[in-house]
């Protein structure tokens, strides 16, 4: 019968070293470390590029903002960003964003389901076309759709005759969003449904469910998630637009003004306190959106899961 | 080139990889970290070659303190788990990157590099990209560059972790060979057991960051100095017993254990290798129903055959867990048992382990 | 983004067709003919015309001058940012982190209008460094310089955006490897980090590249938009619609729609080469497979 040793005995080769002055040794100090804590290198001139151009270029402009518009105090700043129409400027930009948003959340889950699921000629052109607005210069967009929509225009010679006046109205100012934030709800929402699994859609069909119960109640769970990351996308993209509305919206103040616009023509006036006001309410605005879009989103995740 | 780990402690968060873990590597030892996922096995090998730090203790190198020494300088050849080949340069760059940053001259990089892809048998793959060869290449190609910057010691963390089975058994006798060729002091990371015996000198079994047993192989395989190490190297019948009076007994069948000479019985763990138990059909006639001295009396219940071992399960006549008792195929069909027969089963060899208050069954 | 669809069958059905319909209208409507259009008015009065535009008119001249100079400053700007801000945060984990890769999104957030008017009270004559510009005769507001911050601003989470998730994808390894190699720093990132992210780096570049061109709000409020000084050329596209001089316009903006199309070309191609470079490493990754015939014995 064997008799083993006990589980701490296992150690005792890495006893004391044979060497005979380990008495003399003082023990292992704890050694300092490196916070990174990686052999990697650069971690030093890395984080002093990133923080510099953060700091610089984002941390400290919006801080001045936010500080120059505190400045004014409350009253200051209120007279400065809620006159009547700074009011109808947010209500436009938010309108025409939120519309804007909803419709290229809709377009683009149409869109972005065809390109991952059928296969049709051309399917591949289409796809690279996508990305137009991303690549466009928006005033050029403005440009063309303020052109495409007047009376004269390629489409407005048949649309303005029936009362659709894509120009100089808010309708062009949601047309332009919408084809400026077009490309955040598709690309978000693709690879989402690319990497949706076919079987279990195939399973309910195959328990009964009808193609549209199996859209709704099986697919759209999975990508809604992806849908609503578009539309927050597509709705900051939306509500910071400026190059393309400034062409066709005709900027009437208390009809088709955008909040930006009207930022850009209180700076033109040199009224600084009014136009920073007015941004101070522009950033609050997209930053909340972002706020409840995310918390949205990931109350979906967790639903989904 | 000889290591010595000296009470080195790594935590990850709360996570402790390696709890004053103390290690001897003598010069020209090929030697196998042994243990599974999470004990700290890798952690060891990184912080060996300076990819991690400890957060304390330290490493030695024939006697120097290497622990603040930057991994670029240890002059360590370190073989990754899934190689990290250079995806974008030749087999040949791969090979030659650790002179090249060493600025050699280029004749010297040339017949360098040819010399080891000769040595690893890759002699006409040099134009080639990584993603061109297959894994054992790839492995080679990773140890040919390691080798390349004629490292002190040579570390290898899962070196045949992603080959499929008929590969991994060429390349570690060849890595055996080669380790006996060069002779470099090697340390390796593996979590199969096998792997270890057949190619190391000394096996180092790990868990949770501690070393749980080092020996030579058979050694370790013998004589496994933890109910740990005992069921890592798996394949064994466990069975809760008791100690007193210098006897250990399982299922009533009385052990001699003298390392327990108290007479107050303790609770304990027995353990039975399969092939270190005598079965034998129960004298016809003859009790059938009870042990007899220092056997057990049991019902086989099955048969199964892997090859040239047959494995036969019997279930104790006392009840309790199954037993498995593993035979030669031949002696297991000269001896042509049935299910349902009554058997008795000797054990040659047994060990015993009281429980240790840490580990948890 | 182009993988094979996996399933094809209900392309020819008819809710497929109406899907398809659909789609193709969408993008056809909103996207093509607006960009078709822009060379067809471009082009109207015969390219001659449209070569008059463009290079007769000094202004013109002037303003693709200077968006040929801004665009690539502020893509440089951000290219070193991006690669070091990337390699900081899918490299090494420090308190922090999130917050950091947060503010990077900031100015995707951030009307360009708010960033304009932030550099303005920052650097503008009646702004935070404004006297102190003025001392040092320094014009940042209605000068380049801010032309140039600007569209840094706008471009910035761009190329880190693209280098963040590749770097992640590739990990440490490598890099790890060439660091025991006894590679150093810069070593490392030239022979080992550079040429595995250049196709997302070039991918990044690209892309802020088009936005730096294009970029209209931000540079709008800090140029002043004086022809000839600070117009770039999407402002010249505004300045000649103001003036009521549309075919001119529409001149500059074929300019613009043309590198527009040329980046999407370039933009497939190099999506093309990532989805390689990611199977190659999917593949690099896998079990291997040893079915080459060339692995030849291991015999002694």
């Amino acid at each position: 019968m064997n008799t083993p040793p006990t589980p701490s005995s296992s150690n005792r080769r890495e006893g004391p070293p044979a060497d005979g002055f380990s008495i003399l040794r003082p023990p292992s100090p704890p050694i300092r470390r490196a916070r990174h804590r990686t052999v990697l290198p650069g971690f030093g001139i890395s984080a002093a590029i990133t923080s510099l151009m953060i700091v610089a270029l984002v941390v400290i402009p919006l801080a001045v903002l936010i500080l120059r518009a505190a400045s004014l105090g409350p009253t200051g700043f209120l007279a400065a960003a809620w006159t009547p129409r700074a009011r109808a400027a947010y209500a436009v930009s938010l309108g025409s964003s939120l519309t804007a948003a909803i419709i290229s959340s809709l377009l683009g889950l149409l869109v972005a389901w065809v390109l991952v699921r059928l296969e049709f000629p051309g399917r591949r052109i289409l796809d690279a076309l996508v990305d137009v607005p991303l690549a466009l210069p928006t005033a050029v967009a403005g440009l063309v759709y303020s052109t495409l929509y007047v009376e004269k225009g390629w489409l407005g010679q048949w649309l303005v005759p029936v009362g659709i006046k894509g120009a100089y109205s808010l309708l062009g100012i949601v047309l332009v969003l919408v084809f400026v934030s077009l490309p955040f709800a598709i690309r978000v929402v693709q690879p989402v449904i690319e990497s949706l699994d076919k079987d279990t859609e195939e399973a309910a069909r195959l328990l009964g469910a009808s193609r549209s119960q199996t859209f709704f109640r099986v697919v759209l769970p999975g990508i809604l998630p992806a849908v609503v990351t578009g539309f927050a996308l597509a709705l900051a993209r939306a509500l910071g637009e400026y190059g393309s509305v400034v062409f066709i919206s005709g900027n009437m103040p208390f009809k088709t003004e955008i909040a930006p616009v009207l930022i850009v023509s209180r700076l033109e006036e040199f009224a600084y306190a009014e136009a920073t006001a007015i941004a101070v309410v522009l950033l609050g605005m997209s930053l909340s959106m972002l706020v409840v879009v995310n918390d949205l989103q990931q109350r979906l995740v967790r639903n989904s899961q | 080139m000889s290591i010595r780990v000296d009470g080195v402690s790594k935590s990850f968060g709360a996570f402790k990889a390696l709890d004053n873990v103390s290690l001897d590597v003598p010069q020209g030892t090929l030697l196998a970290l042994l243990g599974p996922s999470g004990s700290g096995k890798t952690t060891l090998l990184r912080i060996i070659a300076g990819l991690e730090w400890p957060d304390s203790g330290r490493i030695e190198e024939d006697g120097t303190d290497i622990t603040d020494r930057h991994a670029r300088q240890r002059e360590v050849g370190f073989v990754f788990q899934h190689y990290a080949l250079f995806r974008h340069m030749s087999v040949f760059e791969n090979v030659a990157f650790g002179m090249r940053v060493r600025k050699a001259p280029h004749a010297e990089v040339k017949a360098r590099v040819d010399e080891l892809l000769h040595l690893v048998r890759l002699d006409n793959l040099g134009a080639r990209k990584p993603a061109q060869l297959s894994g054992g290449q790839r492995q080679r190609v990773a140890l040919a560059r390691a080798l390349a910057i004629r490292p002190r010691i040579l570390l290898l963390d899962e070196p045949f972790g992603a080959l499929d089975a008929k590969v991994r058994v060429e390349l570690r006798q060849w890595l055996r060979r080669l380790h006996d060729e060069i002779g470099m002091t090697t340390v390796f990371v593996t979590h199969d057991q096998e792997e270890a015996f057949e190619l190391a000198d000394d096996v180092v079994v790990m868990n949770e960051g501690h070393v749980e047993q080092r020996g030579k192989p058979e050694e370790v395989f013998d004589k496994p100095a933890t109910p740990f190490v005992m069921d890592f190297l798996g394949n064994v019948n466990v069975y809760h017993g008791r100690v007193e009076n210098g006897r250990a007994f399982w299922h009533g069948v009385p052990i001699d254990y003298p390392d327990y000479p108290h007479a107050q019985a303790r609770a304990a763990r027995v353990y039975l290798r399969p092939h270190e138990l005598d079965i034998a059909r129960a004298p016809s006639g003859g009790p059938s129903e009870a042990n007899q001295g220092t056997s057990l009396a049991a019902t086989v219940l099955r048969q199964t055959r892997t090859g040239p071992i047959t494995r036969i399960t019997c279930q104790p006549q006392e009840g309790g867990s199954e037993l498995h008792v593993d035979l030669p195929s031949a002696a297991a069909r000269q001896l042509g048992l049935q299910p349902g027969e009554a058997v008795s089963i000797t054990p040659r060899h047994v060990r015993v382990f009281l429980p240790d208050p840490e580990y948890v069954i | 983004m182009t993988s094979k669809p996996r399933h094809a069958a209900t392309a020819t059905s008819p809710l497929g067709l109406l899907l398809i319909t659909g789609a193709v209208a969408t993008v056809g409507l909103l996207i093509v003919a607006p960009l078709a259009s822009v060379f067809v008015d471009a082009f109207s009065n015969g390219p001659q015309a449209w070569w008059e535009a463009l290079a007769h008119d000094p202004d013109t001249r002037h303003a693709i001058w200077l968006s040929l100079t801004v665009a690539p400053i502020a893509v440089l700007i951000n290219t070193i940012f991006g690669v070091a801000a990337a390699w900081l945060v899918a490299r090494f984990r420090f308190p922090g982190r999130s917050l950091l890769v947060s503010l990077f999104d900031v100015p995707f957030s951030v009307s360009p209008v708010v960033a304009g008017l932030a550099l303005v009270l920052i650097f503008g004559r009646q702004g935070l460094l404004g006297p102190t510009l003025a001392w040092l005769a320094v014009k940042v507001i209605f000068a380049w310089p801010g032309l140039v911050l600007a569209t840094t601003f706008v471009t910035l989470p761009l190329v880190v955006r693209e280098l963040i998730p590749v770097m992640e994808a590739i990990g440490p390894e490598e890099e790890m490897a060439a660091v025991s190699l006894g590679a150093n720093g810069w070593q490392v990132f030239w022979r080992v980090t550079l040429p595995n992210i250049r196709w997302a780096l070039l991918h990044g570049v690209v892309l802020a590249n088009a936005r730096a061109m294009g970029e209209f709000g931000a540079v709008y409020v800090v140029s002043g938009h004086i022809a000839g000084a600070t117009d770039t050329m999407p402002l010249r596209v505004e300045k000649l619609f103001q003036e009521y001089r549309t075919p001119a316009s529409m001149a500059v903006a074929s300019v613009l729609a043309a590198l527009a199309l040329l980046t999407l070309v370039a933009k497939v191609f190099i999506e093309r080469q990532l989805e390689t470079e990611s199977k190659e490493l999917e593949a690099a990754r896998a079990p291997g497979a040893d079915t080459d015939p060339t692995t030849g014995g291991l015999g002694p």
